[in-house]
């Protein structure tokens, strides 16, 4: 890909963040932060191609490394915001059961 | 630039990945669709990782399955196992791990550029756009790994949370970052020093813009560390030609500048002051000598049980010390014997409100408050006029209104809560002494609808249980 498609995707999707961002309700910014970063450890991607290659051993352990860092973010984000947005209840919905419409 | 060739199924599928990450952000609009959008997000990962795994050839498996498999079980424990209060050293621990993976992808695709394919067409050097982009992308990470460090410390204690001042500070980080820059552009001169000379001016730097940063503008440092992650994520996409690392980390870039603004207009604040740092270090000492010689009135828990009870609404005022007090269980049973009692009540919750966007209600919902009793400034505002009583824990500059009528206050401007509307105020404060985190007094101390409840903020709604109880 050359230079310039990059770039197009990279400046629709900075528009796509910056409208999407805007209408997540300020309650959950917190749970916002925590979703982020886990999906910004899609870095994880780089280190996997960095530590399935051959021909650099150091390369390799750096990206073993990297897999294991984003690999803390990936599982650790994504538990972390599920947790938190399991408590957002709403009134009288304190037990929900099975069933309960939304 | 013809040594890329993008196989359209690796295409196709970090754009379903990306599609999957906004709508994992799109879910966040409300906490009905929240759970399903945080799924997609997985979802999103795990193509992502698939695709990846699928299309290369992999030479080391067994070691990168150990890899993950050590990251994920220490991210699953830690995320099981953190209270809600440290959530904002959570985030800003996180956030350094995706700088410093940055960092290290950078570097392994410097010193074996033939697996990115990134290489000059026939040659052995790297091509020169992928050079500064690479550049770019392990400054970014690597600022973020240093400052996020540094922001934990600081909110986590491990660091006095007090702004850290060097002389000559801007004279010094001015001089880093445009150091930076120079670096990097200069970096089409393949050499390894000059590689390695970005990569450790980025760490210091990232350490030198975090030091003078006070613990309350903690909001702004820990979403602006939120954006570079993205910024570092999008940089190294452009560097290893990968969309799905471009869009993610433009969404995430995104997201953390929103935040630092949001935050920033809620403190009336300039991005650049923020991050030029000392905020809260001079002030202090003026505002204490004034305060000690202003008559105030000293209140109980039975008075506050009392009122609140003979109350019709209640709004309470949550703040940072409800965080450091642990206060929220006790703060939502005090609710629910005024509830009990027929009072109405509600939580207000300013932007700034804590340590982080989001602080506080993270904590009530942790409480189990319903999310739909807790409302945002602008949203609550007008309803202090007809309030009984406004009930403030842990929260003191967000009521300060200085704020609207003293300009030469350090927070003039920043938007509060109306509670000197409330027919009655009562206000927890752990003394008369300390002054909130600008410094500056508190008029609303010294109101005659006011009572001050000087105690530990558990220990004083513990006893206002009690009394309710009764």
């Amino acid at each position: 890909m050359d230079f310039i498609s990059i770039l197009s995707i990279f400046v629709l999707a900075c528009f796509v963040g910056y409208y999407v961002v805007w209408s997540v309700t300020p309650a959950l910014h917190t749970p916002l932060m925590a979703v982020t970063n886990a999906i910004s450890s899609v870095i994880v991607v780089g280190a996997l191609v960095a530590a399935a290659a051959q021909g650099s051993p150091l390369a390799k352990w750096l990206g073993l490394g990297a897999v294991v860092l984003a690999s803390v973010n990936v599982f650790g984000g994504f538990a972390v915001t599920a947790r938190m947005l399991a408590m957002y209840r709403k009134k009288d919905k304190a037990a929900p059961k099975a069933g309960v419409k939304r | 630039m013809e040594a890329h060739v993008v196989n359209p199924w690796v295409a196709a599928a970090y754009l379903i990945a990306g599609i999957c990450f906004i709508l994992a952000l799109r879910g966040l609009s409300s906490p009905a669709t929240s759970r399903t959008g945080n799924r997609y997000g997985m979802i999103g990962m795990a193509i992502a990782v698939a695709t990846t795994l699928v299309t290369h050839e992999i030479a080391s498996l067994p070691e990168i399955l150990v890899a993950i498999a050590i990251g994920g079980g220490i991210g699953f424990a830690i995320a099981r196992r953190i209270p809600m209060t440290a959530m904002p050293q959570l985030v800003a621990a996180f956030h350094s791990l995706v700088g410093l993976a940055a960092v290290l992808v950078g570097i392994a695709a410097y010193y074996n550029p033939a697996a990115f394919g990134i290489l000059e067409p026939g040659g052995l050097d790297i091509l020169k756009g992928s050079r500064i982009e690479m550049g770019l992308g392990v400054a970014i990470g690597a600022v973020t790994f240093s400052g996020s460090v540094i922001a934990f410390a600081k909110l986590n204690g491990n660091m006095s949370g007090a702004p850290i001042l060097l002389p000559a500070r801007h004279v010094i980080n001015l001089g880093a970052l445009l150091a930076i820059v120079v670096l990097v552009s200069l970096f089409h001169w393949n050499t390894p020093t000059l590689f390695w000379a970005i990569v450790l001016l980025s760490f210091a730097i990232g350490f030198l813009l975090i030091i003078p940063i006070g613990g309350a503008d903690m909001p702004v440092v820990v979403s602006m560390l939120n954006s570079y992650s993205g910024w570092a994520a999008a940089a190294m996409g452009f560097t290893l030609h990968n969309t799905a690392m471009i869009i993610t980390g433009a969404l995430v870039g995104s997201s953390g500048a929103i935040l630092s603004y949001i935050m920033c207009k809620a403190m009336n604040r300039s991005f650049i002051s923020v991050i030029a740092g000392g905020f809260g270090a001079e002030a202090g000492a003026g505002g204490a000598a004034a305060a000690t010689d202003r008559p105030w009135k000293r209140g109980s828990a039975e008075d506050a049980a009392f009122l609140m009870k003979e109350a019709e609404n209640v709004i309470i005022i949550p703040g940072y010390g409800m965080a450091v007090a642990q206060a929220q269980h006790i703060v939502r049973e005090m609710a629910d014997q005024l509830k009990a009692h027929g009072v109405g009540v509600k939580y207000a919750i300013h932007p700034v409100a804590g340590r982080m966007p989001g602080h506080m209600n993270v904590l009530l919902a942790e409480a189990s408050v319903p999310y739909d009793e807790v409302f945002e400034l602008e949203d609550i505002n007008g309803e202090f006029a007809q309030c009984d009583v406004a009930f403030i824990i842990g929260a003191n500059d967000v009521v300060n209104p200085a704020a609207k009528t003293d300009r030469s206050s350090p927070i003039y401007g920043m938007p509060v809560f109306d509670v000197e509307k409330a027919k009655t105020i009562f206000f927890i404060k752990r003394s008369m002494g300390g002054q909130g985190y600008a410094g500056v007094d508190n008029d609303v101390f010294y109101m005659d609808q006011t009572m001050m409840l000087l105690a530990d903020a558990k220990k004083m709604v513990e006893d206002i249980v009690k009394a309710l109880a009764d």
